[in-house]
């Protein structure tokens, strides 16, 4: 996730502080991935550098503003305009599991498979009890559009495990029928096995 | 509290000899008041045969199945059909609507077969009519209404006359996404109600409205998720 450019398209909205970036930006994702203040104040120097953005002088209790630049408009405008790169797809710990368990020896991938369904069955209902509840913050002046952006980044991780979900139910449906056909090969042929074998090495 | 539908250690063969089929193994399962479940399994895991079986539409190899208590098998068939007007209500994935009948007079239905006086029976229509939000289409006819109002007909007929255990197959399978999150939350504000829930579905997104999610497979339940009630499932006979 790019904290860098939702900085910078906080600030095309108007001028901040460090800590006022900090709360704008978790009130809109709906505080799903918080931001440390540090890292806002490390980035915002970075931007600075890099002439993104320039300071704005002091508000009347002497925070330091900040406001995008020319080039930094610029900037926000190309991030809105340019889908996000699916080229390089993000590590993904559970597919890399997997594809573990499924080759090194002794592993009960069934197991790995039915123990992560629960779980990210588990965190599914957790998102659908909170939109069913609302927004936690909704109460104390919570826009609508803010209400909005919170339901929508809360879609995304429904969809998200709903997706893994479907996955996981796709690849034990793979293993049990890959499982079969073994078994059934190994049923009608039994004999078979080590003469294939010596046929290949004779090839 | 006391389940209002249980199944213990229930099993359903269909055939017998080398075609046999196991569609439930020793399965125990309970629903409470106030809860939600959700089935998941993937075809053939036996995920129907259990709703039919919780519906008294279809009888076990073996096991009990218990409704408000009563045992569904020492009931007889009248004493099952009874127990469908007035206990257990049904949603299909086909809303199963009669299409020469008005929304109010599906709903009725029930009630009238089950000696109710036209007129109480027709009040109470419409006030479950009024409880799914389309009180004002009961003249309607199912033909003239969209795929997300005849299902809120069907569930006003699942829930008609204080019915406590509503079995829903599939509910959502015929409507859109947004449509299909409407009939979840009405399902679930039923649960919430004191109603006792059990619901077939495909969609991990549409089992997440529920409290527990049961994982069937080869008849067995392998897995669930979700909040743990009192003394829940599981204990089925068949090795893992």
């Amino acid at each position: 996730m790019s904290v860098k450019q939702a900085l910078l398209a906080l600030l095309e909205q108007e001028p901040m502080y460090g800590y006022q970036l900090r709360t704008e930006f978790e009130l809109r994702t709906g505080s799903t991935w918080p931001l440390n203040v540090g890292q806002v104040y490390t980035t915002l120097t970075r931007l600075e550098r890099d002439g993104l953005v320039e300071g704005a002088g002091a508000d009347d209790e002497g925070h330091q503003m900040y406001r995008l630049t020319p080039k930094g408009r610029d900037e926000v405008a190309s991030w809105f305009t340019t889908p996000v790169p699916r080229t390089q797809p993000p590590r993904d710990e559970l597919a890399i599991k997997l594809a573990l368990a499924v080759t090194v020896p002794g592993v009960d991938v069934g197991a790995v498979i039915q123990q992560q369904r629960s779980a990210t069955m588990q965190a599914l209902q957790d998102y659908t009890r909170l939109k069913r509840s609302g927004r936690p913050d909704a109460a104390n002046g919570a826009d609508e559009r803010g209400e909005m952006a919170w339901s929508l980044v809360l879609d995304s991780l429904v969809f998200a495990a709903e997706a893994e979900i479907r996955w996981l139910d796709h690849c034990e449906a793979r293993l049990r029928r890959a499982a079969q056909d073994r078994s059934r090969a190994a049923a009608t042929q039994p004999s078979t096995q080590p003469s294939t074998q010596n046929t290949g090495a004779l090839r | 509290m006391s389940p209002i539908l249980k199944l213990d250690a229930v099993s359903r063969v269909h055939g017998e000899g080398a075609t046999e089929v196991h569609a439930l193994r020793a399965v125990s399962f309970a629903a409470h008041p106030g809860e939600l479940v959700a089935v998941m399994g993937p075809s053939g895991s036996g995920k129907s045969t259990l709703l039919t079986l919780a519906g008294g539409l279809d009888a076990p190899t073996s096991g009990t199945v218990s409704v408000e208590g009563a045992d569904l098998a020492t009931l007889g068939a009248k004493g099952r059909a009874r127990m469908r007007r007035t206990s257990i209500g049904y949603v299909f994935q086909d809303f199963n609507l009669i299409p020469a009948l008005s929304a109010a007079e599906n709903v009725a239905l029930p009630l009238e077969l089950d000696g109710a006086s036209g007129r109480t029976a027709r009040k109470a229509a419409r006030a479950a009519l009024d409880e799914v939000g389309i009180g004002d289409l009961w003249q309607r006819f199912p033909d003239e209404m969209s795929g997300g109002q005849q299902q809120r007909i069907a569930i006003a007929r699942a829930i008609v006359g204080e019915r406590r255990l509503i079995l829903a197959d599939e509910p959502t399978g015929a409507l859109d996404t947004e449509t299909g999150e409407e009939i979840l939350a009405l399902l679930r504000a039923r649960c919430d109600a004191g109603a006792a829930g059990v619901m077939v579905t495909h969609e991990a997104r549409h089992a997440a409205w529920a409290d527990r999610v049961v994982f069937l497979r080869d008849g067995v339940v392998v897995d669930e998720s979700g909040t743990d009630p009192v003394e829940t499932l599981l204990a089925s006979g068949h090795p893992r």
